[in-house]
């Protein structure tokens, strides 16, 4: 072997100690802060007097056709059973679920206690249950698995820490929060592409999602002005204002027209 | 028209500087270049059937997979692709330690011997873009890099499997060939294949960015009008003016060939992905069909045009003196 040879191996050799070394230096993941540490630095929560209290209910409808549901082809997964059908927009004598509502606008400078209690985002029958779900910035978000199959957890926020992890079946629940306010931050599972759902991650608890009725109840705010929205992953976000008094029970009803495809 | 003109003394086969070293053939050196050709082949499409799954991320962690280097997890949904693509992906790596090992052995060639140290390189630079894309969740810009690498490792290793190979080694081309134009057209048949290659990797960095969900669709299908129109003018200018050379002629016949079939599975990717599978709840089977076909094909159109290229240079002669400065043709005549 000439000298050059030798020299062309040893570049070889250390290309590969390079891959080596890259392989080795795996991202870190950043620790987000405790809940307990996150609520100890957080502002005092304004005082609301709960005899003033409001309510803002109603009914979100559907104009036109409804889609049809696709069918779900869950057979890559024999752990996957039962039927599954997309839920992108979910329509039931017109009456539109797993829209976001929300008050948007209105509520000042007011902070409020971040709850205690988790919220349960579940997978079975390689589902997300539900497929919307509320939760106030900081506040633990309780991940299952109920199947008997890996999932990846992977939200793909805009605003928040994106992370992907997996979940083997009988693991212990993931325990997790996001830091700042998005509405609809798409949540898959890249094992199973069917699996979406969106977390709405919001400052005030005023929040809630559609029934399979269409039916909606925000409880306890305020008496004040308020910019109510409601989001629907497929069809967008739609506004209303309104006006609640002490111990007023408003409805506030609204309707999505089928998207221009 | 490029009539033949000049004397011998004039004319030019610009391969010379690729032959000066004389090698001989090992049969063996060559159907193994020729394997890892194959190999790389059948990485790109395990990798287009992981994006087409879009089971890209479906084991969260590298170089590990689910904490081991090679237990073979749970074969289900997304990780079927994804693992089955680290696996073929991290064989590809050993063999091409071992082409570029044996290269260094048994090439005289100098060339040849730095062109394999490339190749390894290259594997290690594309492992490495496709570690960075699952640590980093897929941004598009590293997804489109890994996508345009893999197929520029793939030309490489079809390259080592051309200049290992029995033509290539044995028939030096003749430097007054009867019925053989020179070159004299502008812009010259060479520079047509290098402008192919050019508008190919375009084409290829647009097609990645779409898939990654980094730009939208229409500059991908408007570039393969420029595609089209830049290659079927290299390939008809290459079968027509130097149909008896046929290391040029074959080369330019496949790659018309392959032009015209990725036009229509691109056609197909269109409809099945954009206009009819947008929003499709999962990947559906004749969108995955047709894109990973399309990346497929996309990836032997590159490669083709890159051994055009390659025979063009070294088989088509030109005029020494449409390529030398001008001071230095006054020198030479006087």
């Amino acid at each position: 072997m000439n000298k050059k040879t030798s020299w062309m191996i040893s570049v070889s050799v250390l290309a590969l100690c390079g891959l080596l070394l890259t392989a080795a230096c795996t991202k870190k993941e950043e620790q987000p802060a405790s809940p307990a540490a996150e609520t100890a630095m957080a502002p005092a929560a304004t005082p609301i007097d709960p005899a003033t209290v409001a309510t803002v209910n109603g009914t979100v409808k559907f104009d036109g056709m409804a889609p049809k549901e696709a069918k779900i082809d869950m057979s890559q997964d024999p752990a996957c059973k039962g039927m599954n059908e997309a839920e992108n927009v979910v329509v039931a004598n017109g009456d539109l679920a797993n829209v976001f509502v929300y008050v948007k606008d209105g509520l000042g400078s007011r902070t409020f206690d971040v709850p205690k209690d988790a919220v349960v985002l579940d997978q079975s029958g390689c589902k997300y249950h539900p497929h919307v779900l509320g939760v106030m910035t900081g506040q633990t978000v309780e991940i299952k698995n109920d199947d008997q199959t890996t999932h990846n957890i992977h939200p793909t926020p805009k605003d928040n820490r994106e992370w992907n992890e997996s979940q083997p079946p009988s693991s212990a629940p993931l325990e997790k929060n996001f830091a700042r306010e998005e509405i609809m931050l798409p949540v898959k599972c890249n094992q199973h592409p069917w699996m979406k759902m969106y977390i709405n991650v919001v400052k005030s608890p005023f929040y809630a999602v559609t029934d399979k009725n269409g039916k909606y109840e925000i409880k306890g705010l305020p008496p004040g002005d308020y910019t109510i929205a409601f989001v629907q992953e497929k069809l967008g976000e739609q506004d209303q204002k309104v006006t609640v008094g002490p111990k007023d029970t408003k409805t506030v009803d609204q309707s999505f027209k089928a998207a221009a495809e | 028209m490029g009539e033949r003109r000049g004397s011998l003394a004039l004319v030019h086969q610009r391969g010379n500087a690729l032959k000066t070293t004389p090698s001989t053939y090992n049969s063996a050196h060559h159907t193994f270049a020729v394997f890892v050709a194959c190999a790389t082949l059948i990485v790109i499409t395990a990798g287009a059937l992981v994006t087409s799954n879009d089971a890209g991320l479906s084991v969260p962690d590298w170089p590990t997979s689910f904490g081991y280097l090679v237990k073979v997890p749970n074969f289900v949904g997304g990780v079927r692709y994804e693992w089955s693509h680290r696996m073929v992906a991290g064989t590809l790596v050993s063999l091409t330690l071992a082409i570029a090992i044996w290269t260094l052995l048994v090439e005289k060639r100098r060339w040849m011997r730095w062109l394999a140290v490339g190749a390894f390189c290259t594997v290690i630079a594309q492992a490495t873009l496709g570690g960075l894309t699952v640590l980093f969740f897929q941004p598009p810009w590293v997804s489109t890099a890994h996508a345009t690498v893999a197929q520029t490792f793939f030309c490489i290793a079809v390259a080592i499997a051309l200049f290992t190979g029995r033509n290539w080694v044995e028939d030096q081309p003749k430097e007054d060939q009867p019925g053989v134009e020179f070159d004299s057209r502008r812009p010259s048949l060479f520079t047509l294949t290098l402008l192919s290659i050019f508008v190919l990797y375009v084409q290829l960095i647009l097609g990645g960015m779409f898939r990654h969900h980094g730009m939208s669709w229409w500059p991908h299908v408007l570039n393969a009008g420029v595609v089209s129109f830049v290659l079927a003018w290299t390939a008809i200018r290459a079968i027509s003016v130097y149909s008896n050379i046929d290391a040029v002629r074959r080369p330019a016949i496949v790659m018309l060939s392959l032009l015209i079939t990725q036009l229509c599975l691109g056609f197909a990717a269109f409809l099945t992905r954009i206009a009819w599978g947008q929003g499709a709840a999962q990947p559906e089977l004749p969108m995955v069909a047709a894109t990973v076909a399309h990346v497929a094909v996309g990836a032997l159109l590159l490669a083709t045009t890159v051994v055009l290229a390659i025979q063009v240079w070294r088989n088509v002669p030109v005029a020494v003196a449409e390529r030398t400065p001008q001071a230095q043709r006054h020198v030479s005549v006087a």
